[in-house]
């Protein structure tokens, strides 16, 4: 024991005297936490509060595309302005001038009406309410194509949730021509409803977490324990670095001629590599919960989840030390060490879903990240954080961590034994 | 005290032994000096007998201790002051001397105490809390030379323990393991500097190509020698004039 907290010490000694290494270390993930947090809200508000610059180009001139530039103005996404020339439209799209360029086409209205009448006359000739009058033969129309024209630098999300809420306002338009149609055969009365047009169903977006007072999760309640926790897994590269200082200062060498286990030594550095981790962690908490209101960002909701953060960020810190442990341990130079550790750190983030959420994975790679620590970190904080779950169902999870430290320690132990056997 | 038997090491690609079938013994008590040009095999034979190299084949004992049976033992027999000063440049001397005293379990205030009169005896008191990045070659090689003997060793390794420092940092280096010797240390060193040996070691052996060419008491190797005045004589007599350059 006395050589234990005499290592830990040490560490302590030696991280203290590092000031630049330490405020890197407590400054950096911050700053992550806080750049991501106002990106991912800010689009967020892009997309709520500032409108999207779009042109369209109305070829139709006509009653459907009056009703769709109508939509597309009171929708309060867009901010429409209108052209005439396809061409030139698209060159404004490429030069990514506009995000987006509709292209609505020539006979749109007169067209569609053409189509839906002569269905409905058909329908209503079947059940003998209308005289059939329409041509023996069928009507030759082609099939309308509305032209969307994206900025190259769109991202998929952003073009398939514009492309969805196009294809439901068309659909909606379609629907209602379809019902003008039927009122127009079945009445002369204009002012006669016989149909209710507005939508039957509709959508309410719940959030089930077991408490009806609870919060909808917001950006802050997302982004702090995926970086956080990304954070946490950094400390790998100041640990593994701090290993291969030690192995280039020869003082490794001289503590291989002493008395004292490997273990011991590893135990001190991952005393004070934890003791480091929950204190990032803690700062990242404090940044949620003070600096955000400030920033305008949303505030971090921590009431009465703060003990089982820190049970998470507890498991999720040895994980951290037991990988920056093992990679110090068989790294020989900082060249190895510092590269392979900011890679590794990211690909275990990526796989973890800290960007993409798993579900949208690729099949093999949703079962690649259910072997990332990050992933059982991340599921760990959000059943905290967003299920509001109790200690009993965060075992598995924190049971994953704890035995990834053990592994990784044991690993690095064997490796180096069997390294300096003599 | 030390008994060497036909021990060997080759590194793993090297074509060469670098210490070939190598067998010695020191007597307690002795101030031994394993000389030889670079590339000899003299830090290779130091790091075998310091647990820090598995030799290719041979054994040998320290005290009657082998490191497969009394690996504890052993490492709290034998004290090390490696060539390069190994220690953390951003702790303190007593910082320094403080934790790896620790790691030999000595008790804090005892240890304490240790330091400050080592400190005090290599005239380093006043720099007992000034950061080793701060310090001279010389005081480096003098704090370096307090850790490898504060848990007290029988058996004490220097590996060129005056390299690279000026004359009076030398003469309280070497006073300081005189002092050490006259309490019961066996201390085995190996030096470029040939005159120091020759004063300094009660026992020298040459070393070359990872085998002894010769050994003895410096003045009686120098007396064997013909034409020899002195031990480099000896030494470039047993050795050879050419450079022993090598990568």
């Amino acid at each position: 024991m006395h050589k234990l907290l005499a290592s830990a010490y040490k560490e302590f000694l030696l991280l203290t005297r590092d000031i630049g290494g330490l405020a890197v270390l407590f400054i950096m993930p911050l700053l992550l936490v806080i750049t991501i947090t106002l990106i991912q809200d800010n689009s967020f508000k892009t997309i709520k509060q500032n409108k999207i610059p779009i042109i369209v180009v109305d070829n139709d001139q006509g009653e459907v595309s009056q009703n769709i530039l109508e939509n597309l103005k009171t929708s309060d996404l867009f901010e429409l302005s209108e052209q005439t020339n396809e061409k030139l439209v698209e060159e404004l799209v490429q030069n990514g001038e506009y995000q987006l360029a509709i292209v609505i086409p020539e006979n749109l209205s007169k067209d569609l009406n053409a189509k839906v009448s002569e269905n409905v006359d058909g329908i209503l000739a079947k059940f003998g309410v209308e005289k059939e009058t329409f041509p023996s033969k069928k009507l030759e129309l082609i099939a309308k194509e509305v032209k969307l024209y994206f900025d190259p630098a769109t991202q998929f999300s952003f073009r398939n949730s514009i492309k969805s809420g196009i294809a439901q306002m068309v659909s909606k338009i379609e629907t209602q021509s379809i019902y003008a149609a039927f009122q127009e055969q079945i009445t002369d009365d204009p002012n006669e409803k016989i149909f209710e047009t507005d939508s039957f169903i509709s959508f309410k977006e719940i959030i089930p977490n077991g408490d009806s007072e609870a919060l909808i999760p917001n950006s802050s309640q997302h982004n702090i324990p995926a970086w956080s926790l990304f954070a946490i897994f950094f400390i790998i590269l100041p640990l593994s670095i701090n290993m291969v200082n030690e192995k280039n200062q020869g003082t490794f060498i001289r503590l291989r001629t002493h008395p004292v286990s490997y273990a011991t030594v590893l135990g001190g550095k991952t005393m004070v590599f934890l003791a480091v981790a929950l204190t990032q962690f803690a700062f990242m908490l404090l940044v949620g919960i003070y600096l955000f209101p400030v920033l305008g960002l949303p505030t971090l909701d921590v009431s009465g989840r703060l003990p089982l953060l820190f049970v998470v960020a507890f498991f999720a810190g040895l994980a951290a030390v037991g990988l920056g442990l093992l990679l110090g341990t068989i790294a020989k130079s900082q060249e190895q060490s510092a590269p392979f550790g900011a890679t590794f750190v990211v690909i275990l983030a990526a796989i973890g879903g800290v960007w993409v959420p798993v579900f949208a994975m690729p099949k093999f790679m949703q079962t690649l990240s259910k072997l990332s620590p990050m992933n059982w970190g991340l599921e760990a904080f959000y059943d905290v954080f967003l299920r509001n779950v109790g200690l009993s169902e965060l075992i598995p999870e924190i049971t994953l961590l704890f035995l990834f430290f053990v592994a990784t320690t044991v690993i690095a132990i064997v490796y180096h034994n069997r390294k300096n056997a003599v | 005290m030390i008994i060497i038997n036909k021990l060997s090491k080759k590194y793993k690609g090297a074509e060469d032994f670098s210490v070939s079938e190598l067998d010695l013994n020191i007597d307690e008590g002795e101030i031994f000096g394993l000389l030889g040009p670079n590339g000899a095999g003299k830090t290779t034979l130091i790091s075998m007998l310091s647990s820090l190299l598995k030799p290719t084949s041979g054994t040998f004992s320290i005290d009657g201790l082998t490191y497969h049976k009394n690996k504890t033992q052993l490492k709290q027999s034998i004290g090390i002051v490696p060539q390069e000063y190994a220690l953390y440049p951003t702790l303190t001397a007593m910082e320094n001397l403080m934790y790896f005293g620790s790691m030999y379990g000595i008790p804090k205030v005892d240890l304490k105490k240790d330091i400050l009169d080592h400190l005090e005896t290599l005239g380093l008191l006043q720099f007992a809390n000034k950061k080793i990045k701060t310090f001279s070659g010389g005081m480096k090689r003098r704090i370096n030379l307090i850790a490898g003997i504060l848990h007290q060793p029988k058996v004490l390794f220097l590996d060129e323990p005056t390299v690279g420092v000026d004359v009076q940092s030398r003469n309280v280096i070497i006073d300081h393991l005189k002092n050490l010797n006259q309490k019961g240390v066996t201390i085995i060193y190996t030096s470029h500097h040939l005159n120091e040996a020759e004063e300094f070691c009660s026992q020298v052996a040459i070393i070359d190509h990872g085998k002894i060419v010769c050994k003895g008491k410096p003045k009686q190797l120098i007396a064997d020698q013909k034409n020899a005045t002195h031990l480099e004589d000896v030494f470039l007599a047993q050795t050879g004039k050419a450079l022993r350059d090598y990568a």
